[in-house]
């Protein structure tokens, strides 16, 4: 440790003013300030006495998501494996098992059993591993050249969106547009408003949404979502916009979709996985679980009241409420996108009405609006952009009862 | 009956946003959105206009300028609707002059918060772009009532949301070459993809 702290201190001086390095100063000092708490003080009036700053925030975060890490690892290979196995018995859909990770696979010896989680997980670190390393380069690179030339430090804000992101992205996702769509939600959903706390839009779901309306063709469909080339399987919310209900038990059981063994975006099929997390963020005070509570509960009450009003023509309406909670990605959406204290309502009614409004538009896109079957991540876009008139109007109507109050 | 008039409600406010879905009536939508409070006002301003004038020119259009429509006296097969587009924004000039001197009288702090903006309200191209939509889509008088409440309130509620974000953007540090228009042109366009979440929705 003290070596470590001796190391920075030493560098430390080329990367002041007027040395040679100065211009790379942010990444120094977000080095430090990562791995130390800084020992600067405000002077202004304002002054938080707390350890808790940022960077420390951020990284809890992360913590939070491993479990969602894990399951993106561990299902993307499962999937794959489960796939070439029924490939192997004569299935239909026969995938191929070519491409360099396969050879990796073959090199390391671990198989293609998918009983066995080391073989699940060394596949699917495979895939999720070259998205993650892209993304957090091609962001990365954004995020120090804006420090740099404007000169303010380097947040961990972009620890998480870039961590998050990967998460969304089916297996199958090119790179080059994992670089793209993440430059878009790094450059224009957040350091264009002046980087991290300044932005109005979730910036790893701005990435999200610009790569689903760009790129559909590599993010929706049948064909991506089970990492093995050719293999066509609908997500199961696909499955239940078309068959409603009997198409998605043809496919999985409840307690599977709670499980998250079930093909879909990396990260965000594991409702478990994510409860993991949300428990870490509550517990540390981090995350919001007004938020959750009321996104959850507007998605509950919509969908179970669409079931009861059921439809002849719509298929959707027959998934109760039970469903429409870990299918998708409304469970990611609710612990780790809608949570986001940048984008999110900041007042405690606000948060409840802003929690209350993404549920429901989730519920409404996912059963009403036939092209889009996944509709968690619009959703949260749409509250964002009303979160801040939302927190407007809390605060008006506070400040209007407290006058009378003391008017009284 | 009532489903078909909430359909018509529904899509001009979310699937067919004036604001968001087609970028109608962008000047006074950026200008005027600075802050909350004078961005419901013209909110206010748009959708009483829009309520009036899209079924005003419904009856203009419907029994005085598509073919055949005067025949009640005595001239039928006479087609007018080359004069539509000087004939609704006449109608809309009016209304708007009427409101302008209602708010001068009787709501004068809402009358020097719009400034300027309500007589351009005239040239918004939200409002003519209603009467437009309606003579396009050939809609009833009753279904033109609900399109003009429903696409102004699209168009406000657009503009509402927008006047929060960018009381929110006071303590964004945006780029010296993006200050002003550029940054609300690019948050608007966010804007709009998060709305895109209506786009295909069958009602």
């Amino acid at each position: 440790m003290k070596l470590l702290r001796d190391l920075l201190d030493r560098t430390g001086g080329f990367f002041a003013a007027g040395k040679p390095l100065a211009k790379l100063h942010p990444v120094y000092e977000a080095l430090d300030t990562f791995l130390y708490s800084p020992d600067t003080v405000t002077s202004g009036s304002t002054h938080v006495r707390d350890q808790i700053d940022l960077k420390r925030i951020m990284g809890l975060v992360v913590v939070a998501l491993i479990p969602c890490i894990y399951m993106a690892m561990w299902n993307t290979g499962y999937q794959a494996n489960l796939a070439l196995a029924q490939a192997g018995a004569g299935g239909a859909a026969a995938g191929s098992a070519t491409g360099w990770r396969y050879a990796v696979v073959a090199f390391l010896g671990v198989g293609h059993d998918p009983a066995s989680i080391l073989a699940n997980l060394v596949l699917g670190a495979l895939y999720f591993l070259p998205v993650y390393v892209v993304c957090m380069a091609a962001g990365g690179l954004w995020e120090v050249l804006f420090a740099v030339v404007r000169k303010h430090e380097i947040n961990e804000g972009f620890l998480v969106t870039g961590m998050l992101f990967p998460l969304t992205l089916p297996p199958l996702i090119p790179l080059w547009q994992v670089a793209l769509g993440i430059s878009f939600g790094v450059v224009i959903g957040k350091e264009v408003f002046g980087g991290t706390g300044r932005n109005f839009l979730n910036p790893a779901l701005t990435a999200r949404a610009f790569l689903y309306f760009a790129y559909p063709a590599e993010i929706t469909g049948d064909a991506v979502w089970v990492a093995v080339d050719g293999y066509t399987f609908a997500t199961p919310l696909a499955a239940g916009a078309l068959e409603g209900l009997q198409g998605v038990t043809g496919q999985i059981g409840w307690m599977e979709a709670f499980m998250g063994t079930m093909p879909g975006s990396m990260g965000e099929t594991s409702a478990l996985a994510c409860l993991l997390g949300a428990a870490v963020l509550v517990l540390t005070g981090v995350g919001s679980w007004r938020i959750m509570a009321a996104m959850s509960l507007g998605a509950v009450a919509l969908a179970q009241l669409l079931f009861f009003v059921g439809s002849g023509t719509n298929p959707m309406f027959e998934l109760d409420a039970t469903w429409h909670l870990v299918l998708g990605g409304f469970a990611f959406g609710a612990v780790f996108m809608a949570t986001d204290p940048v984008s999110a309502s900041i007042t405690h009614t606000g948060q409840w009405i802003y929690g209350i409004l993404i549920g429901v538009m989730t519920v409404l896109i996912r059963v009403v609006n036939p092209a889009f079957p996944e509709g968690v991540m619009l959703a949260i876009l749409f509250g964002n952009v009303f979160a801040p008139v939302i927190d407007h109007f809390v605060i008006q109507a506070n400040i209007k009862r407290r006058l009378a109050r003391t008017a009284a | 009956m009532l489903e078909a008039y909430l359909n018509i409600f529904l899509r001009a406010v979310f699937v067919e946003n004036m604001a968001l879905a087609f970028f109608l009536g962008m000047c006074t939508f950026l200008a005027v959105s600075r802050r909350v409070q004078t961005a419901i006002g013209l909110g206010i301003a748009v959708v009483v206009v829009q309520t009036i004038t899209v079924p005003v020119n419904n009856v203009v259009y419907q029994h005085l300028l598509r073919a055949d429509a005067l025949a009640w006296a005595g001239l039928g097969g006479l087609d007018l609707t080359f004069v539509g587009l000087i004939s609704y924004i006449g109608v809309i000039a009016a209304m708007v002059q009427i409101l302008e001197m209602f708010l001068d009288r009787y709501v004068p702090a809402l009358y020097n918060a719009l400034g300027i903006f309500l007589p351009l309200i005239t040239v918004n191209c939200a409002i003519l772009g209603g009467s437009l939509f309606m003579v396009e889509r050939d809609y009833n008088f009753g279904e033109s009532v609900v399109f003009g409440f429903g696409s102004g309130l699209g168009w406000a509620l657009a503009l509402v949301a927008l006047a929060g974000i960018r009381e929110k953007m006071k303590y964004s540090n945006v780029p010296a070459g993006l200050r002003g228009l550029g940054i609300t042109f690019i948050t608007v366009g966010l804007m709009a993809l998060a709305f895109m979440s209506f786009s295909g929705i069958q009602l």
